[in-house]
């Protein structure tokens, strides 16, 4: 089927060659990278982990959303979704590879990064959190691509796989849960040390991911003959409602404990995110850019005119998304490490290196997005014709 | 309490006997793993001589009484010295093993209006607090920061990946990371110390080279009696006869890392 993602229109290759063009100026960032050390970053003493390891957090979130398309069709046999299912496989495949390339820019010594299967070490949730992400890459490549193939043959999908989508299930949760746990057990992190945490990463992500596969239903639906459908689309808009609402309500939660017990090591995060904490507040506009976004993003889509006109839609899920992507994406990482275990504030801003060697990884996912994505158009081509 | 992470990684330990079978990827067998993970400890210590000093468990007191800006300065130095550590121009990018704070930083939880005026102003040092149940060594997934026999928490600066899981870990700040090439920025290169690379993390080591020739740490050695190092292990040695005598506090303490270095305040 492979050989679907090799022909296409002029168009089609304009865009893999941009994808391409945009994936090698971020690696000579990242050459200069590896020559420097991590330097070259924002990070700091103080802010040790910044746009990498949040892009990472918010990019597992997305490859874990699948499961909002895997649970309504398979386990309540939601026949509707059957349609699209597939393509949100893909993107978590996209989204998980983005997730490891995430990781390894972030790491001081990259190559030696197999010391973590040579001296496996189950203490560290970083061990966890590798086991779980390569495990949920594997079962979203067979069953994506088993499924499809199933599709073009015209025979229903193997038996065996059936065992394996059930997996996917627990296997997509359990994909963010231990990505909380790398952040909330951590004794002297008054910030992350909730066990609202990954709940809240869970409902936030089950909102950003769908949002997303909304808008590449409608790109799909605009630049291929394939139709994800509308049915399926509106549907995606509830569960992308539902996930923010309970990402807001995890997030007020956090707050009253947080402000009403007002127990300074909670609560000076949370301040210096909102609020500026001695002065110093470069997050402040972003915190609440995220907050308006997300607060109207989940207006537009409770009034069912709105959502159901196809326009106001494709906003609300742009404004969901990039909301929860810079509330997860900015102010999650940096908002922990700041003020630092001195109580001093030392703040954090991506510099321009830093955020286009993140640009080329977002352009190497959404490459295989393209490819796995032109693949499964083109099956869909073929059964029609 | 004090034992939960311990019991944990021995929980664990057991647990990665079953997971051994996935390392199956990297040809290994379960037992080339734990002989591996045996080996760790073994490269990163020190080869001690006759004359060794060794302790069930190393401290440190800080007798707050006996500090001045010019001893914690002393004391900076002779450890910059000693272990290589390199004056980097960029601020962000700093590598401190002992340093100073004011009272205010060095214990947040414990910041009075009304503090004693003493306090106010001292430079008071700060430092790896070898804790006996260290979050850092539950965080690293490589081990490269593990825990000794003797209770100092060490470094193998070669098996480090530079994830700075560790550094997230540590509630007191105490690590650094070589966000560049440190080996240019080393005023006088002490050959007897190895220096280290750009992307790896490191921190105080209690001078466990020179504990291991017989030697006193270096910073201990040069705060004239402000610092005493010894073994919280033994009821006769010089530090658990501070500790009868003095009331002493420790770093987060709330925390349950149980540190090892004491403040007499």
């Amino acid at each position: 089927m492979l050989e679907k993602a090799l022909k296409g229109s002029k168009a089609y290759w304009i865009w893999v060659f941009a994808l391409l063009g945009i994936i090698a100026v971020g690696f000579s960032f990242y050459l200069k990278q590896l020559d420097f050390g991590l330097g070259i970053t924002g990070m700091s003493r103080d802010v040790t982990w910044g746009f990498y390891i949040a892009q990472f957090t918010f990019l597992v979130g997305v490859a874990a959303s699948a499961v909002m398309l895997v649970i309504p069709y398979y386990l309540h046999n939601y026949k509707a979704f059957g349609r699209i299912t597939i393509m949100g496989e893909f993107l978590a495949i996209a989204s998980v590879i983005m997730c490891i390339l995430f990781i390894v820019a972030d790491l001081g010594q990259p190559m030696r990064v197999l010391n973590v299967l040579l001296y496996p070490t189950p203490h560290s949730m970083l061990f966890w959190d590798m086991l779980v992400l390569s495990g949920y890459l594997v079962i979203n490549l067979v069953v994506g691509w088993n499924v499809l193939e199933a599709e073009r043959n015209s025979v229903p999908p193997a038996k065996w796989l059936k065992p394996l989508i059930y997996l996917s299930v627990p296997w997509a949760i359990s994909i963010h849960t231990v990505t909380a746990f790398l952040y909330c057990g951590l004794p002297g992190r008054g910030f992350w040390l909730t066990a609202i945490l990954a709940p809240r990463f869970l409902a936030s992500a089950f909102a950003a991911g769908p949002a997303f596969l909304i808008i590449l239903c409608l790109i799909v639906r605009k630049v291929t003959n394939f139709d994800p459908g509308k049915e399926q689309i509106q549907s995606l808009s509830k569960v992308v409602v539902y996930g923010s609402c309970a990402n807001m309500f995890f997030f007020l939660c956090e707050v009253f404990v947080v402000m009403y017990s007002q127990i300074p090591e909670h609560m000076d995060h949370l301040q210096y995110l909102f609020f500026g904490l001695h002065g110093h507040g470069i997050l402040v506009p972003w915190m609440w850019t995220a907050m308006v976004l997300i607060v109207s993003g989940i207006i537009l889509l409770l009034i069912p005119k709105a959502r159901q006109n196809e326009s106001v839609l494709a906003v609300a899920c742009v404004f969901t998304f990039i909301g929860i992507w810079i509330d997860k994406g900015m102010g999650m990482v940096a908002g922990g490490f700041v003020p630092n275990p001195l109580h001093e504030v030392n703040e954090y801003f991506p510099t321009f290196a830093e955020v286009m060697i993140g640009i080329a990884v977002y352009a190497t996912g959404f490459l295989i997005l393209t490819m796995l994505y032109k693949v499964f158009v083109g099956v869909k081509d073929e059964l029609a014709a | 309490m004090e034992n939960n992470r311990r019991s944990f990684l021995k929980f664990a330990g057991v647990s990665v006997l079953g997971l051994g079978s996935l390392s199956l990827l990297d040809g290994l067998t379960s037992e080339d793993v734990i002989a591996s993970s045996g080996q760790a400890s073994a490269e990163a210590t020190y080869k001690k001589t006759a004359n060794a000093l060794t302790a069930k468990r190393w401290g440190m007191v800080v007798d707050t009484k006996k500090l001045s800006g010019r001893i914690c300065h002393k004391m900076e130095k002779a450890c910059r010295e000693a272990h290589n550590i390199p004056e980097l121009e960029n601020k962000k990018h700093e590598i401190k093993w002992i340093w100073e704070a004011h009272y205010n930083h060095v214990f947040p939880g414990k910041t009075d209006e009304f503090l004693v005026e003493r306090l106010k102003e001292l430079p008071i040092p700060v430092l790896c607090n070898h804790c006996a149940n260290p979050p850092c060594v539950q965080a690293c997934p490589t081990q490269a920061t593990f825990q000794r026999e003797d209770g100092i928490v060490m470094m193998d600066f070669h098996r480090c990946i530079g994830c700075r899981f560790c550094m997230a870990a540590c509630p007191y700040g105490s690590r650094s990371f070589n966000f560049e090439d440190p080996r240019s920025a080393i005023a006088h290169e002490n050959k007897e110390f190895p220096t280290r690379m750009k992307g790896v993390v490191e921190k105080c080591n209690f001078c466990a080279e020179r504990l291991a020739v017989g030697k006193q740490p270096a910073c201990v050695e040069a705060s004239k009696g402000a610092l005493v190092f010894g073994d919280l292990g033994d009821p006769q040695s010089e530090v658990r006869q501070l500790l009868k005598e003095n009331y002493a506090i420790r770093r987060k303490q709330n925390l349950g890392t149980n540190p090892s270095v004491y403040y007499i305040v």
